[in-house]
């Protein structure tokens, strides 16, 4: 039988007000383990006050090669920035 | 696409300065120097606290014990960041783990060393936290972005243990005649095994120019050994001690010190295995991971066993 604890990734809340942030990944053998793994490996120096953690297995990415599909569409959208809009300076800020 | 075409994107990517990320494609060769060098920098970290932890129990005082303890901790943290980014380019960390037992993987030669004074934990902090952090400052911009990551992280904590060995150097310094003497003797033996620690010399250096070239490393190890020297020698005389070279020596014309020869065939040694510790490092590694084997099997049948209680529980209900 294998043995080898799976893998997790871990995600900190450096602040309330912040979102989680990918730190890294540990191994443990099941999620509770995964979070007190993640407390001594990655808040040492109180870098966190929420941690999540979630198997390394259930995480979906999108493939790089295919990155030219995927957001070059936005690239020509110009319209779709505040700039793109002629607004005269008597008008103010807007 | 052919690999060609391939190989040239990615060095162009790496010539624009683009950082390389997990899933990218690379060449083979470039995710294997990675894994060699990352698993070499984690097993660094990890048997570097086994010269350290020899202290833990001896240091001189509560604050000087709980300093100790927080780095030893913090080597340990320091290897599983690197793990987990080695383990990003596809290798398996229990892989790893075997090849430094089995002595396929090396790790850092300076760990092979005995601590036999007090005074040698304040010259580890000092020089060879001191070296590994002008290696790691550079690994802070290298372009395979899951290990720079780690490295930012690691150089945060860093600077702290450099700071605790130079405090230790400065008391024993100012200390009786006898603690002075100790405080020279540990500079006298940790001083060439730091700037050993940069590796060969770069005419030397088998992996120097493709490393650059994959901005891998960004400074080669003559550079960030002249960097080393310099920076030490005027933190050597502000505890008024003395390096072990007598051919050190400023010069005006390079704006940089001249320092003697280093004995290679002594690295050379340490590194094939006949430095004085290589042995006892090793089988301590062993023991941990056999001794330990228990732990990770009874941790996997707990979590088997309490998720087979959940699922039960949620049948019932239904």
């Amino acid at each position: 039988m294998d043995n080898t604890w799976p893998l997790w990734e871990v995600f900190i809340r450096s602040k309330n007000g912040l979102s989680h942030k990918h730190v890294g990944s540990l191994h443990a053998a099941d999620e509770d383990m995964a979070i007190e793994n993640a407390r001594d490996v990655y808040t040492r120096r109180q870098e966190g006050v929420s941690i999540w953690v979630v198997e390394s297995k259930h995480i979906s990415a999108s493939n790089p090669s295919k990155s030219e599909e995927l957001y070059d569409p936005a690239k020509n959208k110009i319209y779709r920035h505040p700039t793109f809009y002629d607004i005269p300076d008597e008008v103010g800020h807007m | 696409m052919i690999e060609k075409d391939l190989n040239q994107i990615f060095q162009d990517r790496i010539d624009a300065d683009d950082r390389i990320e997990a899933r990218d494609w690379m060449p083979e060769k470039y995710r294997q120097t990675l894994i060699r060098q990352i698993s070499q920098h984690a097993h660094s970290e990890v048997v570097g606290m086994l010269p350290e932890a020899n202290w833990i129990s001896r240091a001189p005082s509560l604050r000087r014990k709980v300093a100790l303890l927080a780095k030893v901790q913090d080597e340990a943290g320091h290897g599983l960041y690197l793990y987990s980014a080695a383990e990003t380019l596809g290798a398996k960390r229990s892989d790893l783990l075997q090849q430094l037992i089995d002595g396929t993987a090396k790790y850092s030669s300076i760990f092979n060393y005995p601590t036999l004074t007090w005074a040698d934990i304040g010259a580890i902090g000092w020089l060879v936290d001191g070296a590994a952090i002008m290696n790691q400052v550079m690994l802070c911009r290298t372009s395979y972005g899951p290990y720079a990551r780690a490295m930012v992280r690691i150089c945060k904590e860093e600077s702290f243990h450099q700071r605790q060995g130079y405090e230790i150097m400065i008391a024993l310094s100012q200390g009786s005649e006898e603690q002075k003497a100790m405080a020279q003797d540990a500079l006298n033996r940790w001083w060439w095994p730091s700037l050993m620690m940069f590796g060969p010399n770069d005419a030397e250096s088998k992996h120097t120019a493709q490393s650059m070239a994959w901005r891998i490393k960004r400074k080669t190890n003559d550079e960030l050994r002249q960097a080393f020297v310099d920076s030490s020698i005027s933190q050597i005389e502000y505890l008024g001690l003395t390096a072990p070279d007598k051919d050190l020596k400023w010069n005006e014309e390079r704006g940089h010190y001249d320092f003697g020869a280093i004995d290679w065939d002594e690295f050379w040694q340490v590194v094939k295995g006949h430095g004085p510790c290589n042995k006892e490092r090793i089988a301590a590694r062993r023991k941990a991971q056999e001794e330990g084997k228990w732990v990770q099997e009874a941790a996997m049948a707990y979590a088997a066993k309490r998720k087979q209680r959940a699922q039960d529980q949620q049948t019932r209900v239904a």
